[in-house]
């Protein structure tokens, strides 16, 4: 069952094409938006983990799961918490702070303004002035968590509002393209740098700090509860990772992303003759057969990191194809004719 | 007791405790004539309030329209800061008799304005006919040789106009300036109404007010009119400088009450002549393009050849006839501050009809009679450079010294043709929400007028309001605010 099925967008072709520019647009709102998210919960189960001392470089792992080392350590000797929820939420050069991101955020959706409903700019507006005005007290530890919460539920308004008010044609089909894309890199990041920090030693397998850990990380995912309900039994690093990748009703899944993606390219090509997204479409049906087709034992067995590390360039290619089918770069200008132009003081 | 029957007595002054204009005409207030029972019951609404309630008003309009971002963004070396235009919440009314006469007018004007710009790009009759010097014409940096012989359809150079209009201590209506390039601030017209209405509804309770909310449906038709012939279903797109430009929230205002798509210069590619705008589906042409770009930005093959902002190719496919631009190219050199002093002439030769709005008294130094009276009238005039904009150069004779009257005597006479003189106008005031309380401030009305293949003019218009004391500048550079325009139906 496909849960966003009744989503589909009115047939026929006589809807005026979206500009190129706006689809552009409408890919990175929705990424930037689930980014914002996915970081925000990822500092906020990492404030727990810190706290709970049940690990040692707690604050690291935000650094290696973004790739964010030489830009980091480049700017700060140490990881503590105050350099590094400060990197990640409210310093300005870092792109991929919070700060960053919503800025981004924000200048494509001032972009797509004349497309979007009006509750979807103001409360993005509202949002990113309120990101815009964080300081060095709301990133305080005592702070930190209820910052995250809200940052999360400003997050899942967005989501909810876009849902409830987004017209639905092509804008939002390249709406869902972009958030299913964004979250299916994040949790292929989410699993693969816990997966490595939390590999159990042989001491520590079924410890109480192992099924923290564990518990942990399902819980940034938001997936705890869920898991709880359809996996009885141990809580084995097999067991979590499995149900992160290739469980079919948790929204945040990987083969959840892929399915969704598939469909929104799918609809992309049927309702619209968008045929150019065939490229896409054909490598996104190729990465759903090849998770489907490995237990996650098999992929285990073969290299997780590899597994995840290939998913993740995979993903980057469908976006480059999407790009290349729906805004192919522009041919240079012919070059002005000479001395024809007239000049005005 | 006397204590207490003065604060009865303020209470039921209200606002106006302090409102004291003897000097002005106020539609409002001081109308020196008795005003029509719609405008009293207005007037009665607003003594019912009182200051704090008000402030509170002002306070949650203006988070309002921070928070929807009705803004326009000033940007600086590291940052985006997104400023609210000031709204007033006392409006700016006028009756019905008035904006009928304002409204035909502005009708009037325009069609002169269109008249010329046709004339001046073809055959050149007026200038032939000395009714206008033909070096102020085709010397005119804003005149465009491009736009030499074009056919424009329906002949319509100015799709949207914006005429800024004044009142004297009379209370007559006089035309300040018109705008005939973009014209902007349409969009605050729209968005005072609705704040107003959420505002205060129940100052406007019942009233009949004319609607503002057609003007993005009129303009979306008047540009579907006036696209190339034989287009069946013209594509009709808003090019704008895109989200960088100070006027950015206008233009997806007007997109989106038009229904069509905000293009920047990069969505938009001319091959073989023909303008196309690039689409998930590949290119897709463009018929109509109202642009909100200046010329000069407009195609950097004919143009500013470092725009980035243009469309490469774009007045080629102009000049064949197969793309419509609004407005047209080169309609600066008819809302041109020399020109302006010629419009009721303008006005006389084209239409053989007196004008229905004055100008400001203009006396034209070029020519003996209007020398001769600026000579003689030295201390009660301002007189004004053809060429500068800005205020420079200017000389107010009633706040000048003999000195440099005498000076100025010198200068002018030296170069005649150079100078225009105009009376002091005493500007009408609105009552308007102040630090103090509610005290008079000059105001000016923008109508804005649209063509296609006839003129509608949008009910009112923007009102802005020269928030500081005194002041007669009502630019938002320059600590101006807005107020929402009421045309009373009856």
């Amino acid at each position: 069952m496909n849960p966003i099925i009744v989503d589909a967008p009115p047939a026929g072709g006589t809807m005026p094409n979206l500009l190129s520019r706006y689809a552009e647009c409408t890919i990175w709102l929705a990424r930037y938006m689930e980014r914002i998210e996915n970081l925000a919960r990822l500092i906020d189960v990492t404030e727990t983990f810190v706290r709970s001392g049940s690990t040692v470089n707690g604050w690291e792992s935000i650094i290696q799961i973004n790739a964010d080392e030489e830009r980091f350590f480049g700017r700060h000797a140490v990881a503590t918490e105050e350099n590094v929820v400060g990197f990640y939420v409210t310093d300005r050069e870092n792109p991929n702070s919070i700060a960053s991101i919503a800025h981004a955020a924000r200048e494509n959706a001032r972009a797509l303004r004349p497309l979007i409903s009006t509750e979807m700019w103001t409360q993005l507006n509202i949002f990113t002035n309120t990101v815009r005005g964080l300081g060095t007290t709301d990133i305080r530890s005592s702070n930190l968590s209820a910052l995250c919460t809200r940052l999360k539920q400003e997050c899942q308004t967005h989501h909810g509002i876009t849902e409830g008010t987004f017209y639905r044609d092509q804008a939002w089909l390249f709406y869902i393209i972009g958030r299913n894309l964004e979250r299916g890199d994040q949790i292929t990041r989410l699993i693969d740098i816990k997966y490595h920090t939390l590999l159990p030693s042989v001491a520590g397998v079924g410890s109480e700090v192992d099924i923290g850990q564990w518990t942990a990380v399902l819980r940034s995912a938001a997936a705890y509860h869920a898991f709880r309900r359809v996996v009885s039994g141990e809580m084995t690093p097999g067991t979590v990772a499995g149900f992160l990748l290739k469980n079919d009703g948790f929204p945040r899944s990987l083969s959840t992303c892929l399915r969704q993606l598939h469909w929104a390219v799918g609809h992309l090509r049927t309702d619209y003759g968008l045929k150019h997204g065939y490229a896409a479409a054909e490598r996104i049906e190729e990465l759903r057969a090849t998770l489907a087709e490995q237990t996650i034992k098999d992929i285990i067995l073969r290299g997780l990191h590899e597994f995840l590390d290939w998913m993740q360039r995979e993903l980057q290619h469908v976006q480059g194809e999407i790009a290349q089918a729906f805004w192919p770069p522009m041919e240079p200008p012919p070059a002005p004719p000479p001395a024809q132009s007239q000049s005005q003081a | 007791m006397s204590d207490l029957t003065d604060r009865d007595a303020a209470r039921r002054a209200g606002l106006f405790v302090t409102y004291d204009t003897p000097d002005f005409f106020c539609e409002l207030m001081n109308r020196k004539d008795i005003p029509p029972d719609s405008l009293s019951l207005v007037r009665e609404r607003l003594l019912r309030f009182d200051l704090p309630e008000l402030r509170q008003r002002a306070s949650a309009a203006e988070a309002e329209l921070y928070n929807l971002g009705i803004t326009f963004t000033v940007y600086t070396d590291r940052d985006a800061i997104d400023r609210i235009l000031p709204f007033d919440l006392i409006p700016h009314v006028l009756t019905a008799a008035e904006w009928d006469h304002v409204e035909r007018g502005v009708r009037q004007r325009v069609t002169a304005i269109n008249h010329f710009l046709w004339d001046i790009y073809h055959e050149k009759r007026i200038l032939k006919d000395g009714i206008i010097p033909a070096e102020l014409v085709l010397g005119n940096p804003n005149y465009r040789s491009e736009m030499e012989g074009l056919n424009v359809p329906g002949g319509v150079y100015v799709h949207i106009n914006g005429t800024d209009i004044v009142r004297d201590g009379d209370g007559r209506f006089l035309v300040l300036e018109d705008n005939a390039r973009t014209p902007s601030g349409v969009s605050y017209v729209i968005e005072n109404r609705h704040m107003m209405l959420r505002v205060m509804p129940d100052l406007a309770a019942g009233l009949d007010l004319m609607p503002v909310d057609e003007y993005g449906m009129r303009l979306q038709q008047a540009l579907a009119e006036v696209a190339p012939p034989g287009v069946i279903d013209p594509q009709v797109v808003l090019l704008s400088p895109g989200i960088y430009n100070s006027a950015y929230f206008e233009h997806v205002f007007l997109a989106r009450e038009m229904g069509v798509p905000l293009v920047e210069g990069r969505d938009l590619v001319v091959e073989g002549g023909r303008v196309y705008m690039r689409t998930v589906a590949g290119l897709r042409p463009v018929h109509s393009i109202y642009r909100r770009l200046n010329d000069d930005f407009l195609d950097p093959q004919v143009f500013n050849r470092d725009s980035m902002l243009g469309v490469p190719g774009l007045v080629d496919a102009y000049r064949r006839g197969n793309v419509t631009i609004a407005n047209a190219i080169g309609t600066g050199v008819a809302d041109d501050k020399a020109v302006y002093a010629y419009m009721p002439r303008i006005i006389r030769y084209y239409l053989s009809e007196e004008p229905i709005l004055s100008n400001v008294d203009t006396h034209i130094c070029a020519e003996d009679e209007g020398l001769a009276y600026t000579l003689a009238n030295l201390d009660k005039l301002v007189v004004k450079p053809v060429g500068e904009s800005g205020g420079y150069g200017l000389i107010i004779g009633p706040h000048a010294t003999q000195t440099e009257l005498d000076d100025f005597r010198v200068k002018l006479l030296a170069d005649p043709a150079n100078y225009i003189s105009q009376p002091v106008i005493s500007l009408s005031v609105c009552p308007t929400l102040c630090e103090a309380g509610v005290e008079g401030r000059h105001v000016d009305l923008r109508p804005f007028a649209v063509t296609g293949r006839s003129t509608w003019v949008l009910p009112g218009g923007l009102s802005r309001v020269a928030l500081r004391k005194g002041s007669l500048v009502v630019n938002s550079s320059q600590g101006g605010g807005s107020k929402d325009t009421w045309v009373l139906a009856s």
